[in-house]
């Protein structure tokens, strides 16, 4: 045991000795919580509070046309600019000056309306209430195309919702005019409400949690658990760099021909680098709920959650080292070690989810994740931080994180054992 | 007594063996050293034997005892003083001794204690709260051995101890070698500097390419070979004039 103290109470000095390195241990991924947030929320906020300029050819100058541009000026997240002519909003959009052009095709509004009209009157006639429309009329009506032009650098997911938006719009304005042909066909009285024409099904969000104490999901309940555990996961890249040093200053050497067994030797650096892990932790932590909302972010939900976030922390932690500590036992030089150490680092957050999630990744990549335990780290504080569990939920994701962490470790000796077999 | 019976090594990827079916005795008490051009096995021989690399074939014991069955007793037993400084650079020299040390199982005021004893002795007490990369390499090399003698150990091992070392620090890390040795601990030590091994050691062994080619006492050796005036003519005359480099 007094051996463990002393390789601690060595690993802290050699730390604190190291004031520029122990400064970006806990500096950087504060920097990086805070910056990946702050662009997170940027996109979660941009539906309400970031207006987004888009260009509007407007060839109907109908009523289907100014529905549309009610709905995206109703949006809020758009400013429209009107142009006269669509090879100019091409343009303008294709070069990068616009993410998107709308163009409108002329006669929307009224082709929208015979066309409606037409299938009504057709309706209408199978139950001998009107004249048959003749074949030919149908036929006569051109499809009309809504024109979007996105700038090519415009990400798909921004497209999509600009597309469903719109499709949804365009559904809405066809119902209505249905609505409309049918009164008309029925009424005269243009102020007589026969249809109601309000959606009969909206849906309702539940978030889980208490009732007084519902979790709203937010840029910051998703960011802080992501990037923290990213944060975590980096400090692979120090403790293999510390290993590989001792290598190559020749104390891994003497400690080798001293009584003292590889695992005391990694157990002095596994508390050590757990401590700095659970530090950064509670920093994070403190980042979210006190320096977020000065940033005007939303503040970091904790309530409660306390124990159990250090709990998810310190078995996210263990695996980690574990990793830094296979690394640091196989890698032979820094040259190794740092940039395999990021880039696996890397790698692991994309596979867990940090990144995308999980659930839209190809089956294989998602049972590749599985295996991430970047992804047993995340699922426990997503857990904890948005599905409000209890400790009993996230023992699954603590067990796999533990079992990790003891065989990157027993790994670590076996190869240390067998390569040094006397 | 180390025993050492048909000891051999051979590294990956180098055709030649390092180290051929040596056979050694090493009497307790002894100051013995091993002599030898570079790329001789002189530094082979003693990783071996301090457990750092694993030899290919034969056997050997240090007090009776073996790595295979007695790992940690044996090295509780032994010192290796290494050729490169093996310290942390950014801690204090007390700092040092004081980890190095209780990885021995040394502790508290009797370990702070014999720290303080030996870097008064190596002349290195108003220093014992420097950073070791503040020292210079004779300092770094008086550290070095302090670090490996804390626990008294019965057979010390010096790979080099004196290279890069000015006059002084040599003669003080030979005059506090010569005191332990007084004190029972047996001295294996490898050298270039051959007038310092005829005056230091009781006996000395020339190896080259793997295997003793004599041994005895250095004036044993001298007198043995009559054109020889000193070890470094037994030494010359033995191995060659050739120049040994190796890359």
């Amino acid at each position: 045991m007094h051996k463990l103290w002393a390789s601690i109470y060595k690993e802290v000095l050699l730390l604190s000795r190291d004031i520029g390195g122990l400064a970006i241990l806990f500096v950087m991924p504060l920097v990086l919580v805070v910056t990946i947030t702050l662009i997170q929320d940027s996109t979660f906020r941009s539906i309400n509070d970031n207006k987004i300029p888009i260009l509007w050819v407007d060839n109907d100058k109908g009523e289907v046309s100014k529905s549309i541009y009610d709905g995206l000026a109703a949006s809020k997240s758009f400013t429209i600019i009107d142009k006269e002519s669509d090879s100019e909003a091409k343009d303008l959009v294709f070069k990068g000056k616009y993410q998107l052009a709308i163009v409108i095709p002329p006669h929307l509004s009224s082709g929208l309306e015979k066309k409606v009209a037409l299938n009504v009157e057709g309706l209408l006639s199978k139950f001998g209430l009107e004249e048959e429309t003749p074949q030919s009329e149908k036929t006569d009506l051109e499809k009309k195309e809504v024109v979007l032009y996105f700038d090519p650098a415009t990400q798909i997911a921004f497209k999509n919702s600009i597309k469903n938006g719109i499709d949804k719009m365009i559904f809405k304005i066809e119902t209505q005019t249905i609505y409309k042909a049918f009164q008309s066909q029925i009424t005269d009285d243009e102020t007589e409400a026969i249809f109601d024409t309000e959606s009969f099904i909206t849906f309702k969000e539940i978030s889980p949690g208490t009732d007084e104490n519902e979790i709203i999901p937010n840029s910051v309940q998703h960011n802080v658990p992501a990037w923290t555990l990213f944060a975590i996961f980096f400090i692979i890249v120090p403790l293999s760099i510390n290993m590989v040093k001792e290598k190559s200053q020749g104390t891994f050497v003497r400690l080798r021909t001293n009584p003292v067994s590889y695992l005391t030797v990694l157990g002095g650096k596994t508390v050590v680098y757990l401590t700095v892990c659970l530090i950064q932790f509670g920093l994070m932590l403190g980042i979210g709920v006190y320096f977020f909302p000065i940033l005007g972010l939303p503040s970091l939900e904790v309530s409660g959650k306390i124990p159990l976030l250090f709990l998810v922390a310190i078995f996210a932690g263990l695996a980690a080292i574990g990793l830094g500590l296979l690394l640091g036992t196989v890698a032979k030089t820094q040259e190794q070690s740092a940039p395999f150490g990021a880039t696996f680092v890397v790698i692991l957050a994309a596979l867990g989810g940090v990144w995308v999630p999980v659930f839209i990744m190809p089956k294989f990549m998602q049972a590749l994740s599985n295996l991430s335990p970047m992804n047993w780290g995340l699922n426990a504080f997503y857990d904890v931080f948005l599905r409000n569990v209890g400790i009993m939920d996230v023992i699954p994701e603590l067990a796999l994180l533990f079992l990790f962490f003891i065989v990157t470790t027993a790994i670590s000796i076996a190869y240390n054992e067998r390569k040094n077999a006397i | 007594m180390i025993q050492i019976s048909h000891l051999s090594k051979k590294y990956k990827n180098n055709a030649e063996y390092s180290v051929v079916d040596l056979d050694l005795k090493i009497d307790q008490g002894e100051i013995f050293g091993l002599l030898g051009p570079n790329g001789a096995g002189k530094t082979t021989l003693i990783s071996m034997l301090s457990s750092l690399i694993k030899p290919t074939s034969g056997n050997f014991s240090i007090n009776g005892l073996t790595f295979q069955k007695n790992a940690n007793q044996l090295k509780q037993s032994i010192g290796i003083v290494p050729q490169e400084y093996a310290l942390y650079p950014t801690l204090t020299a007390f700092e040092n001794l004081y980890y190095l040390g209780s990885m021995y199982g040394l502790n508290g005021k009797q370990l702070k204690e014999k720290i303080h004893f030996h870097l008064d002795v190596l002349g290195l007490k108003k220093f014992s709260n420097k950073k070791l990369d503040t020292f210079s390499g004779g300092m770094k090399r008086r550290v070095n051995l302090i670090a490996s003698i804390l626990h008294n150990p019965k057979v010390l091992f010096l790979d080099e101890p004196t290279v890069g070392v000015d006059v002084q620090s040599k003669n003080v890390i030979i005059e506090h070698l010569k005191k332990l040795n007084a004190q029972g601990t047996t001295i294996i030590y490898t050298s270039h500097h051959l007038n310092e091994a005829e005056q230091f050691c009781t006996k000395v062994a020339i190896i080259d390419h793997g295997r003793i080619i004599t041994e005895g006492a250095p004036k044993e050796l001298i007198s043995k070979y009559p054109e020889s005036h000193n070890l470094e003519d037994v030494f010359l005359t033995l191995t060659g004039k050739a120049l040994r480099d190796h890359a």
